[in-house]
């Protein structure tokens, strides 16, 4: 049992709150800018990239300049909007795909260009876990990221429910024509998305890059599993990405457990394939997802 | 004059890769140009070719599956059979879905693809991959044997592009135009647009994975870098957007335009010092996106244009449908 908890459940939900901040940023740019954006995943590698600098820079914890990299991350997302996606918003929305493709690679050459390939940390040496209870055993670094992600997955739902501009998005989500009729600044809630998305991709890449280490594909590694979490929760729905992400993070982590016998159920080596699986049964059984999100 | 040979030999493999390039590109045209679908796993239809040809043509060895030693011919076909089999799979779900869960999907694919190559090493050797593939005309002199590989390669091109411009210019190439333009209005006339998009999603994952069984023989080695987006996917929607979505003779002059200029780059950061020479692939990478960038937003339509093929019959000629 405490092998169960220490070593599948615990990596699970942390994998999975940081599918679920990445996956909120997906959904909302699908269900409001309406296409799905492949280069989400290197916002989340120059975010952590920004963070590793920073922290070579000024020494201090990688979550203390967390603010300053997401900051630089919205900003560079910002101006890649500006250059690349406007002129394109009015053509039709399978463009905008294929400009984030590109842009997909083109983000990656530049932080390849710029930091090179070899692997990094941002937070060296090893901590010993807290011990709980003589079955619990939990490593600071997981505590951390928890407890980072349910701080901003709040700010996140503080801002939709609560503020104008997130109440604006959520008018956008729903319908756009509407929303434009009802005087909503259809571009504000543009950058707001992008501000939004931006962010917390930036955050959840620096938390993966506490729990693992900093590498220029891992941004196209949770690609994948990000747009399973969106699916999953329903497209255009962030509390649903938030619940699809720890699913997915769950599952893909609990499927290598020893379900039956003394064998891992599903070859380690699959787990990336967990987050497809998913997908593609969703896609199949209920496409709106699990919180009716939009079809297009 | 050796030096001279030497360019020749450049050139021959700069065509040969041009031209399974172009194969490529006609696959997607088929996809995107004729019907509108966003595949963005080329790479792995194209990996899954070569390894269904790399596994039946080799010889017996003890790091992998096989030990067919089947002849060219089967290789290709059932490179392609298999690719249209698991292109069906994906259609089946994806395709009642708008274009981006196409994407998604076969993005997907194309992963799963690599994982297995990765994982299951009794039958593909891993990431060392399948290596002493046959070659066709292996056996002649140099440099005819490299002259025949490159006639062969040409030869399917011509054959593919014939067989995809007649596609076009019927029957069906005009629904799918239809569709692609106008999905309710095709419904409405009566066409079964679900019918169509797969019809064209398999037929264009099939070219592919004939392209990427060429490849394989051509390089007499397959491992699983051949799934790596950049090269297989990416280069490839750039050549189709530079040269001209729906023109089949955009795709090849696309493929063609796109690959020399890809390869006479990396001779020029060849020649820098070796760290420079690394960073300087990024900056090709980087400029070959700005390229597809530009061409998105200014020159939508390619180099080569769509040119709708005019209706037959009276309708042409009475000038009431056809080219402006």
């Amino acid at each position: 049992m405490s092998e169960f908890i220490n070593f599948y459940f615990i990596p699970g939900v942390v994998l999975g709150s940081i599918y679920a901040l990445g996956a909120i940023g997906i959904t909302l740019t699908f269900g409001i800018l309406r296409f799905a954006n492949f280069a989400h995943g290197e916002s989340m590698t120059l975010g952590v990239y920004f963070a590793w600098s920073m922290v070579q820079f000024s020494g201090l914890h990688p979550l203390v300049v967390m603010p300053a990299a997401m900051l630089a991350t919205v900003i560079v997302v910002l101006g890649i909007d500006r250059v690349f996606y406007k002129p394109l918003r009015e053509a039709s929305v399978v463009m905008l795909v294929i400009a984030s493709f590109g842009l997909m690679l083109m983000v990656r050459s530049v932080i390849q260009f710029t930091w090179g390939v070899q692997l990094k940390t941002v937070l060296p040496g090893i901590q010993m876990p807290y011990v709980i209870g003589d079955i619990l055993r939990i490593a600071p670094k997981h505590v951390m990221i928890v407890a980072g992600a349910l701080l901003l997955m709040y700010a996140v739902h503080y801002l939709l429910t609560y503020t104008k501009i997130g109440k604006a998005m959520r008018a956008m989500s729903d319908s756009a024509e509407l929303a434009r009729l009802t005087g909503i600044d259809t571009e504000k809630v543009v950058m707001a998305t992008w501000i939004i998305g931006a962010a917390l991709a930036c955050a959840a890449g620096v938390f993966l890059a506490i729990d693992t280490q900093v590498e220029t594909r891992m941004g196209f590694k949770l690609l994948l599993p990000m747009f399973a979490a969106a699916i999953l929760g329903g497209v255009g729905r962030p509390y649903g990405a938030l619940a699809g992400g720890l699913i997915i993070g769950l599952a893909e982590e609990l499927s290598s457990y020893p379900w039956v016998g003394n064998e891992p159920l599903l070859n380690p080596g699959y787990k990336a394939g967990v987050a497809f699986a998913i997908m593609v049964g969703m896609l199949i059984w209920r496409p709106s997802g699990l919180f009716r999100g939009k079809v297009f | 004059m050796e030096q001279l040979y030497g360019y020749g030999l450049y050139a021959i493999s700069l065509f040969t890769m041009g031209g399974i390039y172009a194969v490529l590109t006609l696959g997607l045209n088929v996809q995107w140009g004729f019907a509108g679908l966003f595949n963005v796993g080329i790479a792995g239809f194209f990996g899954i070719g070569a390894y269904a040809t790399a596994i039946l043509t080799t010889a017996a060895s003890q790091r992998h599956l096989g030990g067919y030693e089947m002849p060219y011919a089967v290789g290709f076909l059932a490179a392609m059979a298999l690719s249209g089999v698991i292109a069906y799979a994906v259609g089946k779900v994806c395709l009642r879905l708008r274009s981006d869960y196409l994407a998604i999907a076969t993005i997907g694919i194309a992963e799963i693809f690599r994982l297995i190559l990765k994982n299951e090493t009794w039958a593909t050797n891993g990431p060392r991959g399948v290596s002493e593939v046959p070659k066709p005309f292996e056996t002649l002199p140099e440099p005819w044997n490299h002259i025949s590989f490159l006639l062969l390669v040409l030869a399917i091109v011509a054959i593919v592009y014939v067989l995809v411009e007649v596609a076009r210019k019927s029957p069906w190439g005009r629904v799918m135009t239809a569709i692609r333009e106008n999905e309710t209005a095709a419904k409405a006339a009566g066409k079964n647009v679900e019918a169509f998009r797969m019809e064209g999603f398999v037929i264009g994952c099939m070219i592919m994975a004939l392209a990427g069984a060429l490849m394989a023989h051509y390089l007499k080695f397959v491992d699983p870098n051949v799934t790596e987006p950049l090269l297989a996917t990416f280069l490839v929607w750039v050549m189709l957007i530079v040269g001209g979505s729906a023109n089949n003779k955009g795709a090849i002059l696309g493929a063609f335009l796109m690959w020399i200029v890809w390869s006479m780059t990396e001779i020029l950061t060849g020649r820098l010092p070796d760290e420079l020479a690394i960073r300087a692939a990024y900056v090709r990478i980087f400029l070959i996106g700005l390229a597809l960038q530009i061409f998105l937003q200014k020159f939508p339509q390619g180099i080569l244009p769509e040119k709708r093929p005019a209706a037959q019959g009276k309708s042409a000629d009475r000038g009431v449908v056809g080219e402006p």
